[in-house]
């Protein structure tokens, strides 16, 4: 008998970082405001580091999980100062 | 256990009652709509744990998904359009691998909108994956409910039991129904390995690639076949403790043994086909009945076993299957092909859709068409 | 097997007095099934009712065509409906009317009549003559005791109105000729 039954957390197995196509993102921490925008729309979701509980100055920078990063570029689209830029990379 | 005269659906709505399910999800429905009323009655004396008054059929089968999941067991009662709109969760629920038990007060499909019975909705469910039981009278409809609950729990298929609309749900009859006591010496409690469980957290229902998707659904097309000995263990079971069987569980046999022509059917009809039979019989005319009890899984070798040396055989049913042909004798016909040597001329007899009247004179008719041994495609 | 087919309108109890009939018939020993012709009906609209009593269980599922008792709730509707439609040789047709046997024009069967209106109005207060028609029943068929049916009456409704049907019940099959 097969049962669709999955444990928490099993997909971390899938790293999808191996699909990047060239670019990644990467944050300009002298730019960047900690609004969170960024890890909020991450559609991986792989920004952690913001904490929104606490005022913009008390929070930590956003932090990029490469492993499973994909690439997508939603982070530098919607970052309201600019502070995420694609950048070329090879692998 | 007291023989009372009762209403088919208040029968079977005490027989759900004293399986002790612990969540039952409705939407009431004609003419299903008794059940859940009656259901809605004990659970406001404090005789059922839970019940959900839900806006529509796909909420209360969803419902029921969830609270099985969580280990709960459950029941929901429908008809017709009602059953139509579920579809989408009736095969989550199957695919889930979760012992619903679903009470079917068989009603005709629109259009043209008609509330009277026959089975196309359940039997346009037939692939879906879940157990379906077809009941010939209000007793054998109450009896299969804690076997329903005792094969679906045994092998996590979820069962749906079948009584026509009107000439069940609305009959009065004399029935027995057996207590909470007996039935929890007849069916154990539900207690399943894997559940919502916040302690030890899983998901259900999971994503499957076209690598692994295929493999689930082998997987249950498998243990609903093997599911047919665990329907006759049940029956047979429950004759040992409470003294009435329905066949082998899977098929009844009514004077077809020495019979050189069969009428073979499902549900109210077969009661029918026993008085046209008998008065055959009478004449000295060599005529018989297979009542088919389990739809699906589908009883092939049972059936082909039972067909064996006919002459001819033809296949009442109040379903369809629009441009091919009609549903059951197309299951017939595949149990006859397994038969070696000489087979028996099947005719297909399409009638009683939408609670079209189908009375012992017109099976008479049926019976003397089968005789013949043509093989005819005929609408009652 | 003796089949009864009850001719009423929507809201006279036509299928509570077959129900009461397979109870009480139950209560007498018999194997019964009850049934309405279910419809869309409403309030007033002509409807049908139909019982079976057996000496072995009933097995067909089907309405009632050539029915052994006809019962007719509301004498109006012998103008719309021919009640004795399939009715048996020998069968016969109970009405609920203050007219004479002889002016009821039924073709066919042995016709009893009794004024069951009245009796209800006298012991219920309102024209509701479905179970007073059942002691109609009894008294013409015999395939009903009488203390079965008011057991039946007893077990369906409490206390005052329990006992002013079963009044209703006894004077219609004294009166039923």
């Amino acid at each position: 008998m097969l049962l669709p039954v999955a444990k928490p957390g099993s997909s971390l197995e899938n790293k999808t970082g191996a699909w990047r196509v060239g670019f990644k993102p990467k944050t300009d921490e002298a730019k960047c405001i900690k609004c969170g925008t960024c890890q909020q729309l991450c559609p991986e979701p792989c920004i952690t580091g913001v904490e929104a509980g606490r005022k913009p100055a008390e929070r930590t920078f956003p932090v990029t999980d490469y492993d499973y990063c994909k690439g997508c570029g939603v982070c530098a689209s919607v970052c309201p100062v600019k502070a995420i830029a694609m950048v070329a990379e090879e692998k | 256990m007291a023989r009372k005269t009762v209403e088919g659906s208040f029968a079977v709505a005490e027989a759900v009652r004293n399986c002790e399910p612990d969540v039952a999800a409705c939407y009431p429905i004609t003419p299903s709509t008794h059940v859940a009323e009656e259901l809605a009655n004990y659970y406001a004396d404090g005789e059922l744990k839970e019940y959900i008054t839900t806006e529509s059929e796909l909420s209360s089968m969803s419902a029921c998904i969830g609270a099985s999941a969580a280990g709960s067991r459950t029941v929901t009662v429908t008809s017709g359009q009602g059953f139509a709109l579920m579809h989408e969760a009736v095969y989550c629920a199957a695919g889930m691998r979760l012992p619903i038990v679903m009470i079917v007060g068989n009603r005709a499909l629109s259009a043209p909108l008609n509330i009277w019975g026959d089975w196309q909705d359940a039997v346009t469910e037939r692939d879906s994956g879940w157990i379906q039981f077809y009941c010939e009278n209000s007793q054998e409809a109450l009896d299969t409910v804690p076997q329903a609950y005792k094969v679906a729990e045994a092998t996590l298929l979820p069962a749906m039991v079948c009584m026509d609309g009107f000439y069940i749900t609305h009959a009065v009859e004399p029935v027995e129904i057996p207590g909470k006591e007996e039935i929890r010496k007849y069916l154990p409690p539900f207690n399943p390995k894997v559940r919502l469980d916040p302690d030890n957290p899983v998901s259900m229902g999971e994503y499957a690639l076209p690598s692994h998707y295929q493999q689930f659904r082998q997987d249950l097309h498998e243990d609903l076949l093997a599911a047919e000995k665990i329907v006759r263990d049940a029956n047979g079971g429950y004759a040992a403790q409470f003294g009435r069987s329905y066949g082998d569980g899977t098929i009844e046999e009514y004077k077809s043994g020495d019979a050189d022509y069969v009428f073979v059917s499902m549900g109210s009809i077969c009661g029918n086909a026993k008085e046209a039979v008998d008065a055959l019989r009478a004449k000295g005319e060599k005529a018989g009945l297979v009542r088919i009890r389990l739809f699906r899984p589908f009883p092939y070798d049972a059936l082909a076993k039972a067909l064996s040396g006919k002459k001819s055989v033809g296949v009442f049913e109040k379903s369809y299957d629009l441009g091919a042909l009609a549903p059951l004798c197309s299951d017939v016909s595949a149990s006859i092909a397994l038969l070696k040597g000489d087979r028996p001329a099947l005719s297909s007899f399409i009638g009683g859709l939408g609670g079209k009247d189908v009375t012992v004179a017109h099976v008479s008719e049926m019976l003397a068409k089968i005789k013949q041994g043509k093989t005819l495609t005929e609408w009652i | 097997m003796i089949e009864v087919r009850m001719h009423g309108r929507g809201g006279q109890g036509a299928v509570t007095a077959v129900e009461l009939l397979a109870v009480s018939a139950a209560e007498g020993g018999k194997w019964t099934q009850s049934f309405p012709f279910f419809g869309v009906e409403r309030t007033g609209a002509p409807v049908q009712a139909f019982c079976r009593i057996d000496e072995k269980p009933v097995r067909i599922h089907q309405n009632v065509y050539e029915p052994d008792v006809v019962m007719v709730l509301d004498a109006s509707l012998l103008a719309v409906t021919d009640v004795a439609s399939g009715l048996k040789a020998g069968g016969v047709v109970i009405v609920n009317t203050k007219k004479g046997r002889g002016e009821i024009g039924i073709k066919g069967g042995k016709v009893f009549i009794v004024d069951a209106t009245g009796i209800a109005v006298k012991h219920l207060g309102r024209p509701i003559v479905n179970t007073a028609m059942l002691g109609a029943f009894a008294k013409v068929t015999g395939l009903v005791p009488l203390d079965a049916l008011e057991r039946a009456i007893r077990h369906r409704f409490k206390g005052e109105i329990a006992e002013k049907n079963v009044a209703a019940i006894e004077e219609c099959y004294n009166s039923t000729a």
